[in-house]
């Protein structure tokens, strides 16, 4: 896992900061390379994980869908840390030493502060336990966190093993987002789906990653559960798929309704909440045969 | 007579074809087996509830579109004239967007097509205040531009503040239009109010045969304009609102049907509408198998081949009435 994507100073940076040295509006702390002590998170997921691993202090803003209970497993924990909303300008105003982004979001806020001269460490979406892993490793690194990203490494795995429990013939589950957007098996809600103890409809079509599965596919596979997402507010024609009479009457045959909600979004031990759940509805599932 | 079974025929031809296309590779006796007889497994739900409703919305939506161009451009004697020139489409989605995003949709039966209803007939009024009593036809149609514009601003607008983070993404939806997805109780939706203008417009064929000679002499055969009129907009604004309501707007299908088939009926409106009826229906299913046949996986929107067949004609008749002007 390369630890390498962060950034160091450039000319621009130099030039720059001499011009707002001039100005006198600010002066940026000295990079050095030591630990971060002003680290400011933009991503949803680096939030997290930053959340779980900072030192007291060293962590001084996250992303505002931190706070957001339908996306963030720590929305709760979110309420201590102020907000950002990702701007480049307002995180330039924090003076941080580290930013932590994700690699997909916010291209123009990333390359921004990195000509600005701050690092930024960045980490792509999680495609599994062990990716999940390697990145909690990782932030520990980043943080100079190291042994408390090893201590709560070892803290899930032992909860993950008591989870083990698995059937003969596990029941088959598809996970069902807005758009028929679903998940295969080499990802994170593939692996809660399969540490639950399910099989995985979208891998016995044949997807690996994330993909969409029209919904008479869907249908025709008869799968024993159907996971969908939480629909938010205001409503939309892609979410309308989850509410389709198809998708409903897969549905009405569960014992139990089952949503994915924020423990299934992100790549931290927060996860083991979604595989605990799932594998109570497995255990309803089983009970009901 | 002939034409009209030779269409009809097509269009039944086109719905059995929509209902054996999709992603599921089941053959054709069985799925027509499950359709009309259900089945053990679940590929009677499968046609039931996902090709059915898809195949029968296509035709009845593609028919209340064709039908009102045939009629719009029977009263304003201009062949460019669409539903969505004269702004109902445009206004139709701004209506259902708010029946969404406001939860009217979710809380009354009919809301979504109501409130598309209501927008459709503020966007005819609108349009017909700016054009003022006996305005022309070119006046009429520039301000249903405008209304489509404002009306398009306004949709774009309500879905970016809208909490629901898919919602904005939506707006091709509402501006192209897809049948994808679409359930039962989307056809039940708009079911009614397509049934009830579609009757409506069809009933306006003796005044718009007699319009064909001018409005003075329709007045004197007992024609009332102002009734012929008020009939169009309301037959208009009905089955656009529906249609707009449950597959977003589809444009091109007003202008291109009337006009492949004015020839065939000898130039009159009141065949015209039949055939148009029947036409658009056939059109409409035509296209939505071939959205799935092209780009079987990304939901290709309906009004893509739609604009890709009618905007090359719309320019034709443009550049036609610039040479008969000069």
């Amino acid at each position: 896992m390369p630890t390498g994507d962060v950034r160091s100073m450039s000319g621009f940076r130099r030039s720059f900061e001499a011009l707002m040295l001039a100005a006198g509006l600010c002066a940026l702390p000295p990079a050095s390379e030591a630990a971060p002590l002003r680290v400011v998170s933009i991503n949803l997921c680096t939030d997290q994980m930053a959340m779980l691993l900072a030192a007291p202090g060293q962590l001084l803003s996250v992303s505002h869908l931190a706070r957001d209970p339908r996306s963030s497993a720590m929305a709760q924990q979110a309420e201590h840390w102020p907000l950002n909303h990702g701007g480049a300008e307002e995180v330039y105003l924090l003076r941080p030493d580290l930013v932590l982004a994700g690699s997909y979001t916010a291209g123009a806020t990333v390359s921004m502060l990195e000509r600005l001269g701050i690092p930024v460490a960045q980490f792509a979406p999680v495609t599994g336990l062990d990716d999940m892993r390697a990145h909690l490793a990782r932030m520990g690194e980043v943080l100079g966190r190291e042994e408390q990203a090893t201590a709560l490494l070892a803290e899930f795995e032992a909860r993950l093993a008591t989870l083990h429990d698995p059937a003969a013939t596990p029941p088959r589950a598809a996970l069902y987002f807005p758009n028929g957007y679903t998940l295969g098996g080499n990802t994170l809600g593939g692996e809660i789906l399969e540490a639950a103890g399910f099989a995985n409809v979208a891998a016995e079509l044949g997807l690996t990653r994330g993909g969409v599965i029209p919904l008479e596919l869907l249908a025709l596979a008869a799968p024993d559960a159907v996971l969908t997402s939480q629909p938010y507010p205001g409503g939309s024609r892609s979410e309308d798929i989850m509410a389709h009479p198809v998708v409903a009457a897969l549905r009405a045959q569960m014992p139990m309704a089952a949503v994915t909600d924020a423990d299934w979004v992100c790549g931290t031990p927060h996860v083991l909440r979604a595989m605990e759940d799932t594998a109570r509805l497995r255990r309803a599932l089983e009970d009901t045969e | 007579m002939k034409l009209v079974l030779g269409l009809s025929l097509t269009v039944l031809a086109l719905v059995t074809l929509s209902l054996l296309t999709g992603p599921a590779e089941v053959g054709a006796g069985e799925s027509l087996r499950a359709l009309v007889f259900g089945s053990d497994g679940p590929l009677g739900m499968v046609m039931r509830e996902i090709r059915l409703p898809r195949a029968l919305l296509a035709p009845l939506i593609g028919a209340g579109l064709g039908l009102a161009g045939a009629a719009m451009q029977g009263y304003l004697r201009n062949p460019l004239a669409d539903p969505g020139l004269i702004g109902v489409s445009g206004s139709a989605a701004l209506g259902a967007v708010l029946a969404i995003q406001t939860g009217i949709a979710g809380s009354l039966t009919l809301g979504l097509p109501l409130s598309a209803l209501a927008g459709a007939l503020v966007g005819v009024a609108l349009v017909l205040v700016l054009a003022g009593p006996g305005g022309g036809a070119l006046t009429l149609i520039l301000a249903g531009i405008a209304i489509s514009a404002l009306a398009g601003a306004l949709t774009s607008l309500v879905l970016n503040l809208s909490p629901n983070p898919y919602a904005a993404n939506e707006i091709v939806f509402w501006t192209m239009g897809s049948l994808a997805d679409r359930s039962m109780t989307h056809l039940w939706l708009a079911l009614p109010l397509l049934a009830v203008g579609m009757a409506l417009l069809l009933s306006l064929g003796r005044g718009l045969d007699a319009l064909t000679l001018g409005e003075d002499a329709a007045a004197a055969m007992g024609v009332r304009p102002a009734r012929l009129r008020l009939g169009l907009v309301i037959g208009t604004a009905l089955v656009v609102g529906a249609a707009t309501a449950v597959a977003g707007s589809i444009g091109f299908v007003g202008l291109v049907v009337p006009h492949l088939l004015r020839r065939a009926t000898g130039g009159r409106p009141a065949p015209l509408l039949w055939a148009s009826a029947l036409g658009g229906a056939a059109m409409l299913t035509a296209a939505d198998i071939a959205v799935r046949l092209v780009l079987p996986d990304r939901d290709l929107k309906l009004g893509v081949l739609t604009a890709l067949v009618g905007a090359p004609l719309f320019l034709h008749l443009i550049w036609r009435s610039r040479g008969e002007r000069a």
